[in-house]
């Protein structure tokens, strides 16, 4: 269960949103709205706990994240406007690397297993570099996958996706959400999935 | 779900920074490169004068892997905050004090250690005899730790900064006369015939107390840097 009330967050002397609250429970996902420069990745890096908001608190299963700390960071996945990933390793590197980060390690089957559910299994082989803004997303998206977190955060996870790409996205996303996960994300076009999303509007 | 390790997590980030090192080889080559050609100015600067060079030897070789140690600090967190990695390790569920930690661990095996393994080439430059080279590698091993975590701290106060690389090294290299005072006082009293471990026993103290320090300050100052 996320918890945000009366969250403001301010940048600089710029007040960007005040007053948001939401409850998310298991299995529902929220859709973050707005205008370019509204606040939503400012909004997902607070609901992180990357930043702190000028006002208001996140709660986890009614727990402020503060408190909670690596317990909270244990529960959640978060993937942010950049793709977190090392040019100079491959994908499936990539993948192993962030999976023993997160302090689970994962198996090299798993992880071309994940490359696979998003069609880039072919370039397994390939330094992230030489791959394009789409694949080097979907790779970013696959890291998705080989983690199992009870809550998603995703900052425009359609930046660059083709089609089918944004269909198995949205197919990972139900299932996630069907298994009681919760879902977090940011998107100007809508994402396609099955389970009802809840949107939120900042202005 | 299994429970998150932090040692696996630690043992991932050791392991992908130096797999990233091999990938990428230039630049550690550049701090070797530049501690090597430095240390080597000086005799031919100065002139074949075998007695002067070995008086001056010892501050010469530690000044000089002082700097080459600077080299390399300014990516040490650069690259991971661009590419977005740094968020990762931030919001792991291991402590960011031991994630920090890996990431120093990484950076003086690729950036210190070799630093130590070809100094003794290079006092021969300087005739240095045999018990005072093994003092000399002796200091740099326990004196270049030093340098990584002190560095950490500037580097992670200098996330995001432009020209980062010289305002790490104005921060770092005040807060590294201790280790450079006790490391080229070691090798001075082993050339004097005195005994090195005081000033050996004075720089493992600057160790500790880096070791104990530097890796919480380093965390704190990238949470700082990310918000």
């Amino acid at each position: 269960m996320l918890d945000a009330t009366d969250l403001e967050c301010q940048r600089g002397t710029r007040r960007l949103f005040a007053g948001v609250s939401f409850r998310l429970a298991p299995g529902e996902c929220l859709q973050v709205q707005g205008a370019n420069g509204s606040g939503k990745t400012s909004l997902l890096r607070i609901l992180c706990g990357l930043s702190r908001p000028e006002r208001g608190a996140v709660r986890w299963n009614g727990q402020p994240i503060e408190d909670l700390g690596d317990d909270y960071r244990a529960e959640l996945l978060f993937c942010g406007h950049a793709n977190a990933l090392k040019e100079d390793l491959t994908a499936s590197e990539n993948l192993l690397a962030s999976a023993a980060l997160g302090g689970t390690p994962a198996s090299l089957d798993s992880a071309r297993a994940a490359l696979d559910a998003f069609g880039i299994l072919s370039l397994e082989a390939l330094p992230v570099r030489a791959l394009s803004q789409g694949q080097k997303r979907r790779v970013a998206l696959a890291r998705v996958a080989t983690c199992e977190r009870r809550l998603w955060i995703l900052d425009e996870p359609l930046a660059a996706l083709d089609a089918r790409a944004a269909e198995t996205l949205a197919a990972r996303i139900d299932s996630h959400l069907a298994h009681g996960g919760l879902a977090v994300l940011t998107s100007h076009q809508p994402v396609g999935l099955r389970a009802a999303t809840r949107a939120l509007a900042l202005s | 779900m299994t429970a998150p390790s932090s040692a696996a997590a630690f043992r991932g980030i050791v392991r992908r920074d130096l797999r990233l090192a091999a990938r990428r080889r230039s630049e550690p080559l550049f701090t070797l490169g530049f501690f090597v050609v430095v240390a080597s100015l000086f005799p031919l600067g100065l002139g074949p004068e075998p007695e002067l060079l070995r008086r001056i030897a010892p501050g010469v070789l530690w000044v000089a892997a002082l700097l080459a140690s600077m080299l390399a600090l300014g990516r040490m967190f650069g690259a991971d905050y661009e590419d977005g990695t740094l968020e990762q390790l931030v919001l792991a569920p291991s402590p960011l004090v031991l994630s920090v930690g890996a990431k120093i661990v990484a950076h003086w095996l690729v950036s210190g250690l070799p630093l130590v393994l070809v100094s003794p080439l290079l006092a021969l430059q300087y005739g240095l005899p045999g018990d005072v080279i093994a003092h000399l590698m002796l200091s740099l091993l326990i004196g270049t730790p030093v340098l990584s975590l002190i560095g950490a701290i500037a580097a992670a106060l200098t996330i995001g900064v432009r020209g980062a690389g010289v305002l790490v090294s104005l921060l770092t290299l005040p807060l590294c006369v201790p280790a450079l005072v006790f490391g080229a006082g070691a090798v001075d009293a082993t050339l004097a015939g005195l005994s090195a471990a005081p000033n050996l026993a004075l720089l493992g103290a600057c160790l500790a107390l880096s070791l104990l320090f530097a890796p919480l300050a380093t965390a704190t100052a990238i949470r700082i840097s990310l918000e």
